[in-house]
């Protein structure tokens, strides 16, 4: 991890004022111990004209990790193999922010007595930070530092690899910044914006982070364009990231087992899953549809089927005509996202009874699920391979079997409307599959004669003449007339029910 | 005066009630016959809610546990004794309907003793010596009002002893249940519905070799009812299986034709529907003793016996576990009739539930009632009812070999109501799987390790990854275990090295080892089917001809299309090298690794491995130019300068280790797949075969590719006792991995192994070469500081991992190639890929 700050000047105005400026003497390399590595502060060049200070921060990796917790079981198994072979040896991260802001810190304050005018005055800066990982690209980098006061601002970025040129350009630029301005702010700058840049899951921030944040941030932050990007990047780490981190690492552990990236399997919680553009989101829309079919068929146990982070189920819970909402999910993330929603441990005790989350899978028969009035499947079927749904169609159809099943799905016809998603290009990166509206019907009207159940179509979004509605929902009603306690119910016999068993016929029975 | 000894039968499977007054020495009695654990008595039930016996206030919470814990005791198949007053009506109904409900014989035993024994019972009882007479009295009176009306509240036995020496005299002799025949382990020919087909049945008897209704080698023919009607000839078949019933050759349950029948012959009225007119008319050629001996016979028959130590269930109509070996008219009913859903069909025949899809019972269930065209095993049941009277065949299974006989029909004896297309239940859509089969925390039972467990958060993890990415699991097969690296090599250097794998096995006693070429790419298990017939008889899936998926059970590619390729590559090498015919087998499963690495794990190299080395990339040249600046100042950085050097150097080193493993491909241009093993063909599991066995097959499927798909794999033969050997080894690994080579998987050449104490050997340990690592730990690993810190690695958890996840692969192999049902194989599947998650070191 490296950077360099170079300043020019002339005989009454020294280059090597820097080293005042920095506290750091110009002949000499100093060491100095942070909290995870060595930090190196020496001059490749110092003379009247042109000075030019370089930190360099020695991490040892392993260190990093093990200074986590994780006793035992061979080292830290509650890290990700990708904390063991990361660039943060070399990439200017927070590391290089919090060494900056250790070795450089009465600098940062623009305290210098013995050149107090010097320090309060801007001088011609020149940055160079060769390996800046920065998400948001070269842009970003030009949006964060130009409003600062830069006359150049390079970022060029760092290809992956010279010799695979189709992996393009990796998340690293090699930063210049040039123009005049205090060192203090300068290198305040430098300390609020790498990690903004870097943007890191790996490293845990202290709490008193915001304090750090607005003290940095003094005088130029406020003022910022970016401001709020820079804030909730420098803060959103503290607590979501890495709180995500630590809650899905047994999807982490198989995603390694596959050489994957953990988000390539663990992607069922997200929100940007419509393009909308309309005053009424599709959601909101969708959600309106599923209450009203569901209010039409009466229903009042009502299952939410891949109930995601528990808007629907929040929606139900409004209303005390539905007396047991069950949300079901196969994701556990997504479960515990809905039960933060829902409050459900401040729940009221009547309140809580009605509603009841748990994980569950429709490629498999559950018989929790059975004996409900009502199952809605608010866009989930996309989401399954399609030579899985007839798994799903037995799941639902055929062994829960409640009286109605609401399945709502993209209509694929409409996404030409949805001017920013390109031609061919599916709703959400995890659709398996979208539908047209003949496809979807179809699909329903086979499962539903192969399971007794009729079935009925509702547009939902505006419907659009020529390719249909957004959204397209099915509304399932079983047919075949089951018996009281549903047929499937076999704890529901009784003895010796019909002339086909009479007590006499018992032998067993006979035993005296 | 002196009673003679009398004994007091009680079923072993039953809820015995004792009745009496406070007093008459109930506890004393059940502490006498029973064992303490079988007894639950009001009283210790109050003074668990209450902290007191005798607290009557809490008698309602207290008959709430004791009805709980006899619920328990009763689902779980014990004897349960129930010791409180029970001598009112209603207390006594809760209990005959808890007996029903768990489908066992409620019994009373009641101790009707003169009211001054109870009188003084009490009087020395510290607890109850302040218990009012008039307690006692109405005890008394209550029983003796009840004494009468005992069998018809429901107890199927009752005893009543009515005085001291009654019940010292008393001995309660346990029965055993008529359907538990699980003494009897036969072999059996367990033969399927018959309905008059006379000619039929002794061309099957004379197939399955018995001689005038008795084998010779001693063999029990089991009838699953359904003997009669409908076909030409029902008082032959009669007379021949009464016949062999009677001289023990033969053992047999009514079925629901044999129960009419039966009502007629006692003279109630029944209509002579579906061909019962036909036996009736074939009954009044037989004189009236035959008539009598029919219905003696039907009379005595048993609904259901299990037999086979519990490995067999025999019935008409199939029955679930819950029900076996269970006495009740609803045992009864099901296992006659069946579970009906009170639904018809558009014949007007009764729809059936399902009950084999739910089957998970350990008891194989073999039952007729139901014509199918085929047999099949869906779930560990199965059906004997090929429709033999409507011109199908008769069929029967040989018991404990699984082997099915069958006779085809001499004609269409009698027409169906509906066509005989009617499909085998289960099998189709992905059907049987359960969430019960995998959900929350379970064990998994192996034949090679026992008992597996796997954590709640792990089956949550792996149910996600399961639902939402894998291939359907009816392709699902198999699942790779991890591997466990070598021990710490002390070697300078080295972190890992082959002479602690090739020590290890020298302890474990395993001689001669073969090392593997480790090829780097992605895990891919390959199930070939000979055409998509195959894959859709055997499997069940309609379509492919096979799967390709990777270590979690993901499609390995996104496309049927390249999947089929390979699939169809694969096929024609199989064909060629004559794999089909030496193995008789219509598919086959491979392990393998897919190349290039790139193939698969294209994000994870750029956004992580490229990452790291276009970071060092970018930031060295800066770093190490400053400080030779620095250093040409004269300010003192050479130490500094020498190791940012040698970081750089690491750095390009790691950047060249990744580099080897990657390279493009077009289609499947480029793409390599090098198979390992053989795992598992039809009736078969491979894994047990040796390496060098597996090596010549796998290089014969190579020698017969046409396309430059396969690849093969180099390998040494290593004799871990002999210095040279182990020398020869080294050097070949050392050779290899400084060329690039991953590394080498050292095994077993024998596969599956145990050591001196009879423990499992692991079945691989793979040493990795020295620059491979740099992508595992780092590209500075090799700094003699970092890998003095890392040698202090604990491989005890990978190595058990490794052991644990075998064992349930192993345990797939075995319940794939012994056709077990679905949710059986799923169940090993799963639990790999849950135990895959658990927390362990990931750089082992």
């Amino acid at each position: 991890m490296f950077l360099t700050i170079s300043t020019t000047g002339n005989q009454e105005r020294p280059a090597t004022d820097l080293g005042f400026l920095l506290h750091k003497h110009p002949d000499k390399a100093q060491t100095f111990s942070t909290s995870h590595g060595t930090a190196h502060v020496l001059y490749p060049e110092a003379s009247v004209e042109r000075c030019t200070a370089a930190l360099l921060l020695e991490v040892d990796p392993v260190a990093l990790v093990r200074r986590g917790k994780g006793k035992g079981r061979g080292g830290s198994p509650d890290s990700a193999l990708a904390q063991y072979v990361n660039d943060r040896p070399y990439a200017a991260s927070s590391l290089l922010a919090v060494a900056l802001s250790t070795v450089f810190k009465t600098a940062l304050q623009g305290v210098c007595s013995a050149r107090p005018e010097r320090a309060a005055a801007p001088l011609p800066l020149r940055v160079e930070v060769p390996a800046l990982p920065a998400r948001g690209g070269a842009e970003l980098v030009a949006k964060l530092f130009a409003p600062l006061g830069w006359t150049t601002v390079s970022a060029q970025p760092v290809p992956l690899d010279e010799q695979f040129p189709q992996w393009g350009d990796s998340r690293y630029v090699q930063l210049v910044l040039e123009g005049e301005l205090r060192l203090a702010d300068a290198l305040r700058q430098l300390y609020v914006l790498l990690p903004v840049l870097d943007d890191s899951k790996h490293y845990w921030v202290a709490p008193d982070e915001v304090d750090k944040l607005l003290r940095a941030g003094e005088g130029w932050l406020a003022e910022h364009p970016e401001q709020k990007l820079i804030t909730s990047r420098y803060l959103a780490r503290r607590w979501s990231l890495t709180r995500q981190a630590m809650e899905r690492l047994e999807l982490v552990r198989l995603a390694e087992a596959d050489d994957l990236e953990v988000e390539e399997i663990d992607n069922a919680v997200d929100e940007t899953t419509d393009t909308d553009e309309r005053p009424v989101p599709l959601a909101v829309q969708r959600r309106d549809a599923i209450l009203r079919a569901l209010d039409a068929a009466g229903a009042s146990r009502v299952l939410d089927l891949g109930c995601g982070q528990g808007q629907l189920v929040q929606a139900l819970l409004k209303n005390v005509k539905f007396t047991e909402i069950v949300g079901v999910d196969v994701s556990m993330r997504a479960l515990t996202i809905a039960s933060r929603r829902l409050k459900i441990d401040r729940l009221g005790e009547r309140q809580a009874e009605r509603v009841k989350l748990m994980q569950g899978s429709l490629t498999y028969t559950d018989k929790r699920l059975t004996g409900y009035d009502a199952a809605v499947l608010s866009e989930v079927v996309e989401h399954l391979d399609l030579p899985r749904l007839p798994a799903l169609e037995y799941a639902v159809f055929g062994s829960a079997r409640p009286r109605t099943v609401l399945v709502t799905t993209p209509n694929v016809e409409y996404n030409v409307r949805w001017e920013s998603l390109p031609a061919g290009h599916v709703r959400h990166g995890d659709h398996r599959f979208e539908w047209t509206r003949a496809e979807f019907r179809a699909w329903a009207e086979r499962v539903a004669a192969r399971h007794g159940y009729g079935v009925e179509f509702v547009p939902v979004g505006p419907d659009d003449p020529e390719v249909g509605p957004p959204t397209q929902m099915a509304v399932f009603t079983r047919t075949t007339q089951d018996k009281p306690g549903d047929g499937r119910d076999k704890q529901g016999r009784r003895d010796g029910r019909s002339e086909q068993t009479t007590p006499q016929d018992e032998k067993e029975a006979k035993a005296a | 005066m002196s009673t003679a000894p009398r004994t007091l039968p009680v079923t072993d499977l039953s809820l015995v009630v004792l009745v009496g007054a406070t007093g008459s020495g109930k506890s004393t009695f059940a502490r006498r016959h029973f064992k303490p654990t079988e007894v639950v008595s009001s009283d210790f039930c109050r003074g668990l809610v209450a902290d007191d016996e005798n607290d009557q206030s809490a008698s309602r919470d207290a008959f709430d546990v004791l009805h709980y814990i006899a619920g328990k005791r009763l689902e779980a198949g014990r004897l349960t004794v129930v010791d409180a007053t029970n001598v009112q009506p209603e207390s006594r109904k809760q209990l005959v309907q808890l007996a029903r409900k768990y489908d066992v014989l409620p019994i009373a035993i009641v101790l009707d003793l003169p009211e001054e024994v109870c009188a003084e019972r009490n009087a020395v009882r510290p607890d109850r010596a302040g218990m009012p007479r008039h307690v006692i009295q109405r005890h008394r009176r209550e029983l003796r009002r009840s004494l009468r009306s005992l069998e018809r509240e429901g107890f199927r036995k009752v005893h009543v002893l009515r005085s001291v020496e009654e019940v010292d005299a008393a001995e309660v002799v346990l029965e055993r249940r008529y359907n538990d025949l699980t003494h009897l382990t036969g072999p059996f020919d367990i033969i399927g519905d018959i309905h008059g087909c006379r000619s039929e049945l002794e061309t099957l008897l004379g197939k399955l070799g018995y001689v005038d209704g008795s084998h010779p080698e001693g063999r029990t023919a089991v009838f699953v009812g359904d003997l009669v009607d409908r076909g030409p000839d029902s008082p032959g078949v009669l007379r021949r299986v009464m016949g062999m019933v009677a001289s023990g050759d033969a053992l047999c349950v009514p079925g629901n034709h044999e129960n009419k029948l039966g009502r007629y012959l006692k003279g109630r009225n029944v209509q002579h529907t579906h061909g019962l007119a036909e036996t009736v008319e074939q009954l009044e050629k037989e004189d009236d003793s035959f008539k009598e001996q029919v219905r003696d016979f039907i009379d005595g028959l048993v609904s259901h016996y299990v037999l086979d130590g519990g490995n067999l269930v025999v019935c008409h109509a199939g029955l679930p576990e819950k029900y076996h070996g269970r006495t009740s008219g609803r045992v009864r009913s099901h296992a006659l009739y069946g579970d009906t859903t009170g639904e018809t069909d558009e014949f007007g025949l009764p729809v059936r539930y399902p009950w084999a899809e739910d089957y998970r019972g350990r008891a194989a269930v073999v039952y007729g009632h139901t014509p199918v065209p085929n047999t099949s095993w869906i779930n560990n049941t199965i059906c004997l009812d090929t429709g033999a009277v409507f011109g199908g065949k008769m069929t029967a299974l040989r018991w404990p070999e699984r082997e099915l006989v069958d006779v085809p029909a001499e004609k269409v004896w009698y027409e169906p109501a509906k066509p005989l297309t009617t499909e085998a239940p289960g099998g189709h859509d992905g059907r049987p799987l359960d969430l019960a089969d995998v959900h929350g925390r379970r064990v998994v039972e192996t034949r090679q390790m026992g008992r597996v467990a796997v954590r709640e958060e792990n089956a949550a993890a792996a149910l996600e990854v399961m639902s939402r990415f894998a291939v359907d699991p009816r392709l699902l097969t198999y699942l790779p275990p991890t591997m466990s690296p070598t021990g710490t090599s002390h070697v300078e250097g080295y972190l890992e090295h082959p002479a602690e794998a090739f020590a290890t096995y020298r302890a474990d006693g395993v001689g001669r080892v073969v090392c593997e070429e480790k090829h780097m790419g992605s895990r891919a298990v390959a199930l070939v089917c000979r055409d998509a017939d195959v894959a859709r008889e055997r499997f069940g899936a309609d379509g492919p001809t096979g799967v390709v998926h990777t270590r979690t059970g993901r499609p390995f590619f996104d496309d049927g299309t390249t999947t089929e390729l390979i699939l169809g590559r694969l096929r024609t090498a199989v064909t060629e090298a004559g794999l089909w015919e030496e193995l008789r087998t219509d598919w086959l499963l491979l392990d393998a690794e897919l190349m290039p690495w790139s193939l698969k794990a294209s994000g994870l190299l750029r956004h992580q491995y490229a990452a790291v080395g276009a970071a060092a990339r970018a930031v060295f040249p800066g770093a190490v130019a400053a400080l030779e600046g620095a250093a040409a100042r004269g300010v003192d950085v050479q130490g500094l300068l020498a190791t940012q050097r040698e970081r750089a150097r690491d750095a390009a080193a790691f950047t060249d280790a990744y580099r080897r493993y990657c390279w493009p491909t077009e289609g499947l241009e480029g793409v390599r797949l090098a198979p390992f093993q053989l795992l598992a063909v039809e009736g078969r599991s491979l894994a047990g075969v040796p390496h060098d066995e597996q090596l010549a097959w796998l290089d014969r499927l190579v020698e017969h590719d046409p396309t430059a798909l396969l690849q093969t794999t180099r390998r040494l033969i290593v004799n871990t006792g002999d210095p040279e050997s182990v020398r020869a080894g080294i050097d070949w690994w050392l050779e290899m991995t400084s060329r690039g080579g991953e590394g080498m998987v050292v095994k077993p050449v024998q596969a599956l192994v145990r050591d001196g104490k009879n423990r499992l050997v692991q079945p691989g340990i793979k040493v990795r070469g020295r620059e491979y690592l740099r992508i595992i730990y780092g590209p500075e690993y090799t700094r003699p500081e970092q890998l003095e810190k890392l040698r202090n690695r604990f491989l005890g958890h990978k190595r058990s991992l490794a052991l644990r996840e075998y064992a349930l692969g192993l345990e797939a192999l075995d319940r794939l190639a012994e056709g077990e049902p679905l949710w059986r194989i799923h169940e090993a599947v799963f639990a790999v890929l849950a135990l895959e998650s658990e927390p362990v070191d990931p750089r082992l």
